[in-house]
């Protein structure tokens, strides 16, 4: 018989033996060594089932296949355009892959997206060495003018998101903001300024609080407490 | 004469004063402060990021770039110059050497994970303190890593054992001196620094080794508390 030692959804920092027993099953971010499962990271353990698996708190982002994220243009080549994902890695837009529109051989490619334009984007392919490619083409998938972009922990995009996107409606709805996340950890908001900080003041509270349960309510408290900002137009 | 009592009042196997903190740096991917006794060591971790000059890159996995700097007026001697030295070179090498066993960096070829670690103020044990601090803020970096590294200094002051020699022990000038630091990692006793300045037998090395053993949980459980307090810290 297994013996689970840690609690379900308490911190293993790594080493730590999470249990110990060959009927528990070491799932993501955790290893077996011997009888027993032993964190790889420090994260938050989840108990479910016969499984025991770690959600990361902290880290930066990894390019993933099928990844909608904010990319901001670093340099504009012959042939498509080099974004800026916010991790170690830069992406590749093909002029294919960049607008529906039809581009003349030699056009001036800055007409479309010009350096530091910020646009949302979708992974189509990583290699094994971290080469990225995206592409523009989906629903959703734009140049972002206006507003502003901020970053966030990646691993907290999830829970800015929340279930079936419940959280980021929530704020959309409190501010009058026009919001998109990226899975990089890259948020575009774009409204009325006060209310911009507002959405901001918001996600920074999920952020900190993302491992907490009950995150909700607390958000909609915040958001009722502090109130939405109109200009007299 | 034999060096009978420690000067400081400690035990032959008490290490001075220990404090750590997780999270001190904001702006960096992962940080931690580490002080045993007046040695204070801050570790910033950065990445993992691009990588370059490029042809420092691996394409099978990440590396592993340390740095170690005292800051000037961080030891009770002469004013540390600012910029690295063949002693500061050495220490950043081998943390780097101490902490890589338990990382896994094989998720982000062709990139960089970045150790600063920083001395405001030191006295003895600074690598030491340094691969602790680094292996903290490793861990708050997310960073995928089997186990955490513990490490402190052993040593053998006028024919007694002692663990975490102080400035004055490690100075010591009424009889010999064996200065050993030890970087463990703690759950499964394997060695990843081992360092040794005077002379020892082996008998008593492997004496210490043992004692090392002891020490090392117990500052993994410091380790391990300043970890998971930085997520707690928003419940109060």
């Amino acid at each position: 018989m297994s013996k689970i030692i840690v609690q379900d959804k308490s911190i293993a920092v790594p080493g730590e033996t999470l249990a110990v027993g060959m009927d528990m099953l070491p799932g993501s971010g955790t290893y077996r060594e011997g009888e027993s499962i032993k964190a790889n990271r420090l994260g938050l353990a989840v108990i479910d089932g016969r499984t025991i698996k770690l959600i990361p708190l902290s880290g930066r982002y990894i390019p993933k296949t099928g990844d909608t994220i904010i990319c901001k243009v670093i340099d504009v080549s012959f042939s498509g355009w080099r974004l800026d994902t916010n991790s170690a890695y830069s992406a590749m837009m093909s002029m294919k892959d960049a607008t529906s529109e039809f581009i003349a051989r030699g056009a001036n490619l800055t007409q479309y997206y010009d350096l530091g334009d910020y646009v949302m984007c979708k992974i189509v392919n990583v290699t094994s060495q971290k080469l990225v490619d995206v592409t523009m083409k989906g629903p959703g998938l734009r140049k972002l003018r206006g507003g502003r972009v901020i970053e966030v922990d990646p691993n907290k995009v999830p829970r800015i998101i929340g279930k079936q996107g419940s959280m980021v409606i929530m704020i959309k709805d409190a501010t009058k903001c026009n919001i998109s996340v990226g899975q990089n950890g890259l948020v575009w908001i774009d409204g009325e300024p006060l209310n911009e900080l507002l959405a901001i003041q918001a996600m920074r509270k999920i952020e900190r609080e993302s491992h907490l349960s009950g995150l909700t309510d607390k958000i909609k408290d915040f958001l009722e407490k502090n109130g939405v900002h109109r200009t007299n137009v | 004469m034999p060096y009978n009592e420690r000067i400081d009042g400690r035990k032959f196997d008490e290490t001075r004063e220990i404090e750590a903190k997780v999270g001190v740096i904001a702006r960096a991917d992962g940080s931690a402060m580490f002080k045993i006794g007046n040695t204070w060591a801050y570790a910033a971790v950065y990445g993992p990021r691009n990588l370059h000059p490029k042809f420092l890159q691996d394409p099978q996995k990440g590396i592993l770039r340390c740095n170690y700097n005292m800051m000037p007026f961080s030891s009770s001697g002469e004013r540390v110059r600012p910029g690295g030295s063949r002693r500061s070179k050495e220490i950043s090498l081998v943390t780097g050497k101490a902490l890589l066993p338990v990382l896994n960096l094989d998720e982000y070829p062709n990139s960089v994970v970045d150790v600063f670690i920083e001395l405001p103020q030191t006295e003895a044990g600074s690598r030491c303190a340094g691969i602790c601090a680094a292996s903290m803020a490793l861990a708050d970096a997310g960073l995928e890593m089997k186990d955490l590294v513990c490490a402190v200094s052993f040593g053998k002051v006028d024919g007694s054992l002692l663990v975490d020699l102080d400035y004055s022990e490690e100075s010591y000038k009424d009889g010999p001196v064996a200065d050993i630091p030890i970087a463990m990692m703690p759950n499964s006793g394997k060695i990843t620094l081992l360092q040794m300045d005077g002379e020892i037998r082996k008998e008593e090395l492997m004496e210490l080794i043992e004692k090392a053993k002891k020490v090392m949980a117990d500052i993994y459980e410091v380790q391990k508390k300043a970890l998971k307090e930085k997520y707690h810290e928003v419940e109060i």
